[in-house]
Order: structure tokens, then C-alpha cells, then sequence
């Protein structure tokens, strides 16, 4: 157990660096921050200065020194924009981006698994046939277009639900969330929702497809011979048996899910981190954009090393070695 | 063998007991994309207390889906079409999906053919033994560890404390096949189905599972449905033989009747296939040609065109069962007449 935890330490040591060298290289061509920083009458001189104060006339593998040593004691620079440190920026912004995805995690497994579950046992029945034609049509409608249609629906036409924002938020075991006032949770449905769409899909087929396979097995038919119940023989001694890939593929999505609200929160004004970054993105801001990347590197880091933990309570003829 | 003879006749005169399992006229139909597929088409067979029967034949005669009639877990395509399961006198054809899980592991158990296959690989040896004991009686949780304990002792697995906490993929294959029977046999069922049980063990240990299985059943006069296409273990452990072609009984009695004294021809051609140590021989008897496409049954007895008796009759018109001796019936339009002495001189 512990040489795992060293191994995979040392495979994220790998994987930042990696990443923080593409981080470097593509935020460079981005755009010089610069003018956008200053006015638009500025003399060569300021723009000069500058430049200077930015540590941008280097030559780049310089630049990249600097930021790699900054970068190891914390510190990924101050945003140019907010002129506040990058990393406080993100980290400021993180619970709203979590809560959304929080609650679209939950949707994807509290649908998704049950549904597919039931539907993989039953393949020839209404209900499994019509779960495959609603996945198909929540994988391949994009989420930025069910987003717009559920806020004309749901707000506009209905008026039912807030239109973008986040809503009020209360504080919650120490941590302000909306998920704390009732606002807040009518503020974060349909983001969520969106953002959960096409992972429900996703987890609601390939939890029927294991089901239907495992299903067809000798040990279900054995569980059978004892005397278990329908419900038991589908959730206990099946699903365990499909959790794997499900739990593999959940792990992958929730590091997407984190990195790829970007849209979601765009569309709904969601003031999360994915906000952040577009508008980042759009002001060349290097540092956030460099935080960002390397911060979201991590979590998918993490969360793949909790999902190799995972596989060994699931499935005991995994070894971790 | 001369000697065994007799003792066969005693059996057949002593069945006695009282009726377990009576199945009349079971018919189970496979309903495919090519069409429907007779696996047990008109079967009936009774089974005593304390009685083990033998259900042989080829691969697809119907032996199996037989045994997972009688349990009821026959699935789609296949459907039970007709015809009576009576059990301690109850028709469990009647009953509900939910009464009959009451029954299924309590009252009538199975041990499937693939030690390997038929655990469930995620859960402990003990979290699936124990399952049975939560079932279907009221133990609590100490209780139900050392009725576990208990069990895996009564089929010889060595420390069985410790193995409880194991994973099926920690046994070898017969140690599996160990823990099938002692799940199959925790809650003290009155009927095991046992399908093919040491097929797929290993030669060196298919006699001891084999055993092992036997004795279980019969200590506690429990009855047993042995289906199997090894005529050697049909011979060491059953009191009566169900021959199955095409998904009919085309000959049943009891084991030394039918080994000694075979009527139909395929059960003789059976017996000839069985190598022999005491004659020499170059070639081992086989049957010739393979058993008929289900979907193309040919017209009258369905074993004709492999047989060497056939004549034109056998073509035309279905032998119905008759009884040549008591408790031996054949299907057969002329039934071969020969004694055991006659049949060491085929040998």
C-alpha cells in the first residue's frame, strides 16, 4: 500500500511537470497581456516598463525557471487582471464550482446506476428500451444548447426557476454553500442538471451493458438456486460485479465534470472556477490560466488514485502491485 | 457383476419411501429466432426420500434444463409450457415467484456444474454461505458464523475459520466445489439438483467430490437428482437411472437394471462407449452418427436413425413407454432381451 502511494506521488510528480510545460509554452503564444493591460494611448516606453515588471522580456526557458520555482513554493503569480494571487483566486472560487458538481455526481449515480441496473436486467423491457433512446438523445445533445432550452423552459416560458446565478448562499459545516438555502438549490438544478446530463447517460449505459453480461453469469443463477430475492440478486450480487468500469469511468468523469463546467457556468453566470478561466482565457491572464490547468492536473491525479483504492474494495482479485 | 446383480433386483423390489418429487408430464420449450426448440418435451419421473436418481444421456438430450425445471429457473427463451411439478404434494407450478425463492434453497437446492463459475467473485466464501443461513432461518449473527463454520467443516475444508474470510479465487477448483455443496446443503434442503457436479473438476478429484456429495445426501436421507453423462458415476452412486434422448426419457429403472440389463438401444450403446479395463480392446464402441438437430426431429423414434435395430416401423410411429420389469420402462418398439451373462459375452 504505502509503495503505491510513493509510486503514484512520483507519477504525479511527472504528470505536472509535463503538464505545466504545454501550460507555459501555449499561455506564451497567447497573446501578450500587456496591451490589454494598458491603455490604449500608452508610449513604448510604459509598455516597455511593463513588460519589465512582468518578468516578460526574458527569453522563455528563463520565464519558465522563474515560474517552476515560484510555482514550487506556492506561488503561480498574481493575476494580472484582479492583481491578487492566483492560486487564492481559484481556490476563492472552488466551492461554487464543487457544489455544481457535487450535485450533478450525485444525479449521474442516484440515476443513473439504478436505471441502468433495471434496465439491464429487463434489456427486452419498455422501460430498458426507452432509457437506451433518452441516453442517446443525453449523450449527443450538446449541454450549452440544454442549457439555453431549459432556461426559455424552466425560466422564461414556466418562470418556475432563477435564471443564471448562484443564488444566496448559507454556510454549512464552516463552508459557504448554496446548497444551504433553499434559493441556492433552486439556483444550482438546472446548471447541475445540464452538467450531470450526459454523465447520466453515460453511467446509465454502461452500468445496463455490465448488468446484462453479468446477469447471464453461473453465480447469479447459483444466488437464484438459494432462494435471493429479485432485489438482492440485481444491487447486491450483480452490480458489484458491473461496479468496475462503472466506477472507472465515474473517477474519469469527475475530473471532467470539474474541469469542463467551464460551459455550464458560463451559460448560467455560474461563478465558479470555470467562469474564472474562460474569462481568464479571453484577458490572456497567464498566471490564472497557468493555475488553473496545474490545479485541475492534480485532481485528476487524485481522484484516479482514490479510484485505484476504490477497485480493491470492489473487486478483491485486484491487486494494487 | 454377477453378484451386484442381486442386490439390484433387492433394490428394485425395496423402493420403498415415501414420494418427494413427482413431475408428469414436464414439457420445457426454447423459443428461438430458428423455432422452438423441445429440450423436455413429455418427461415424468417420480424421486423418493433418501432416493438418488440419475438423469444421463448425450450433451443436449435435456438433462439439465430437466433439473432447472424442477427448480424453476428456466429463462427466457426457454419457457416451462406444461405438465405438473409436484413437490411434498404442492404443484410448484402454482406457486409464485416469491414463494418459490421461499422454497429454492431451503426446500430444494442446486450444485452447478462449474465450481469456477458459480460463486460470486466479490464476496467472501463466508459472506456467501451466510447468506443462505439469513434466508431461510432465524439465526443470529454469532449463531449463523458457526453454523458457516460448521458447514465448510462438514465437506473437509481444512481451517475453516480462517477460510470463511476468503475469496472464491483463494480455492482451488474441488475446495470450490466443496463450498458449492456446503451452500447448496446449509439449509437443509429436502431435494438437491446436482448438475454435472464434477465435470469440470479435475480426473483426481471428481471421485472424492463425487463421495463426498453422495454421502452428504444420504446421511441426512435427503434426495438427490444427479444429472450427469458419466455412467460410471451413475453406477457408483444412484439407486435409479432416467436415460434422456431428445429431451425424453427413453428408458428408466433402477441402476443395476439398466447397466446389467439395458433395453433401449441407445442406453447399450452408451454402456458400450465406457472404456474397460478388463477387455482389451483397439477400438471403444461408439454411436454412430450425432444427436438429430432440435429443430429437425426426425419422424417416429427419434434415436432411429442411429440405430442398429431400427427397422421401418421405428420410423414411422413413436414407441410409447413400456414396462418390461418392475420399475423398468423403454421407449422402444423392440427392446433388446438379453441377460447379464449374454452381455459379458458381448463384452
Amino acid at each position: 500500500m504505502f509503495q503505491f502511494i510513493a509510486k503514484r506521488l512520483v507519477q504525479l510528480l511527472v504528470v505536472l511537470f509535463a503538464v505545466s510545460l504545454i501550460v507555459f509554452v501555449l499561455t506564451s503564444v497567447m497573446g501578450n497581456p500587456v496591451y490589454l493591460m494598458l491603455r490604449e494611448s500608452a508610449t513604448p516606453e510604459e509598455v516597455h516598463a511593463v513588460t519589465q515588471a512582468l518578468g516578460l522580456d526574458k527569453p522563455l526557458p528563463v520565464q519558465y525557471g522563474i515560474f517552476v520555482k515560484n510555482a514550487l513554493s506556492g506561488n503561480f503569480g498574481r493575476s494580472y487582471m484582479y492583481h491578487l494571487s492566483a492560486l487564492s483566486l481559484i481556490i476563492e472560487r472552488l466551492p461554487a464550482t464543487l457544489e455544481l458538481v457535487f450535485v450533478a455526481v450525485l444525479l449521474s449515480a442516484v440515476v443513473g446506476i439504478p436505471c441502468g441496473v433495471i434496465a439491464g436486467a429487463y434489456p427486452r423491457s419498455l422501460f430498458s428500451k426507452s432509457v437506451m433512446s433518452l441516453s442517446i438523445a443525453g449523450i449527443s445533445m450538446p449541454s450549452f444548447w440544454i442549457g439555453m432550452v431549459m432556461i426559455y423552459f424552466f425560466s422564461l416560458y414556466l418562470g418556475l426557476l432563477p435564471v443564471s446565478g448562484r443564488g444566496e448562499v448559507g454556510v454549512f459545516l464552516g463552508i459557504r454553500t448554496s446548497l444551504a438555502t433553499a434559493d441556492g438549490w433552486a439556483h444550482i438544478l438546472m446548471p447541475s442538471v445540464t452538467l450531470a446530463l450526459g454523465n447520466v447517460a453515460t453511467i446509465m449505459r454502461l452500468t445496463r451493458a455490465g448488468m446484462q453480461e453479468n446477469m447471464k453469469q453461473d453465480y447469479i443463477k447459483f444466488a437464484r438456486s438459494k432462494g435471493v430475492s429479485r432485489f438482492r440478486l440485481l444491487f447486491g450480487h450483480a452490480l458489484k460485479n458491473t461496479l468496475i468500469p462503472v466506477v472507472t469511468i465515474f473517477g474519469l468523469q469527475l475530473g471532467s465534470l470539474i474541469a469542463f463546467t467551464t460551459i455550464t457556468e458560463t451559460i448560467f453566470a455560474w461563478p465558479g472556477m470555470g467562469k474564472l478561466l474562460i474569462d481568464a482565457i479571453h484577458s490572456a491572464d497567464r498566471p490564472i490560466v497557468a493555475a488553473y490547468i496545474l490545479f485541475v492536473a492534480v485532481l485528476f491525479v487524485f481522484i484516479n488514485f482514490v479510484v485505484d483504492i476504490l477497485y480493491v474494495f470492489i473487486d478483491p482479485r485486484i491487486d494494487l502491485r | 457383476m454377477r453378484t451386484m446383480n442381486e442386490t439390484g433386483v433387492e433394490r428394485s423390489v425395496g423402493r420403498q419411501g415415501e414420494l418427494l418429487l413427482e413431475v408428469r408430464d414436464l414439457r420445457t420449450y426454447f423459443h428461438t429466432f430458428k423455432g422452438v426448440v423441445r429440450a423436455v418435451d413429455g418427461v415424468s419421473f417420480d424421486v423418493r426420500r433418501g432416493e438418488v436418481l440419475a438423469v444421463v444421456g448425450e450433451s443436449g438430450g435435456g438433462k439439465s434444463v430437466t433439473g432447472f425445471s424442477v427448480i424453476r429457473l428456466i429463462d427466457d427463451p426457454g419457457r416451462i409450457e406444461g405438465g405438473q411439478i409436484l413437490f411434498c404434494g404442492r404443484d410448484l407450478m402454482t406457486l409464485s415467484e416469491s414463494e418459490m425463492n421461499r422454497l429454492r434453497g431451503s426446500e430444494i437446492a442446486m450444485i452447478f456444474q462449474d465450481p469456477m463459475t458459480s460463486l460470486n467473485p466479490v464476496y467472501t466464501v463466508g459472506q456467501q454461505l451466510e447468506e443462505c443461513f439469513r434466508l431461510h432461518t432465524r439465526m443470529g449473527r454469532a449463531e449463523r458464523r458457526r453454523a458457516c463454520v460448521e458447514q465448510l467443516r462438514a465437506v473437509g475444508i481444512p481451517n475453516p475459520e480462517a477460510r470463511l474470510n476468503n475469496y472464491p479465487h483463494q480455492f482451488s477448483g474441488g475446495m470450490r466445489q466443496r463450498v458449492v455443496i456446503a451452500i447448496a446443503l446449509a439449509a437443509d434442503p429436502k431435494l438437491i439438483i446436482a448438475d454435472e457436479p464434477t465435470t469440470a473438476l479435475d480426473v483426481t478429484i471428481q471421485a472424492q467430490i463425487l463421495r463426498l456429495m453422495v454421502r452428504l445426501v444420504r446421511e441426512q436421507g435427503r434426495s438427490l437428482i444427479l444429472v450427469t453423462h458419466d455412467l460410471a458415476v451413475v453406477a457408483e452412486s444412484a439407486d435409479r437411472v432416467n436415460v434422456m434422448y431428445c429431451g425424453k426419457i427413453v428408458e428408466s429403472g433402477d441402476t443395476r437394471a439398466i447397466i446389467d440389463r439395458s433395453a433401449h438401444p441407445y442406453t447399450d450403446g452408451l454402456i458400450r462407449s465406457i472404456p474397460s479395463l478388463e477387455v482389451d480392446r483397439r477400438r471403444l464402441d461408439t454411436i454412430p452418427g450425432i444427436v438429430p438437430n432440435m429443430f429437425e426431429l426426425p419422424e417416429g423414434c427419434y434415436f432411429a436413425p442411429r440405430c442398429p435395430r431400427a427397422r421401418d416401423l421405428c420410423r414411422v410411429r413413436e414407441p410409447e413407454p413400456v414396462e418390461i420389469a418392475p420399475g423398468h420402462a423403454v421407449s422402444c418398439h423392440f427392446p433388446l432381451e438379453k441377460s447379464s451373462s449374454q452381455r459379458e459375452e458381448v463384452r
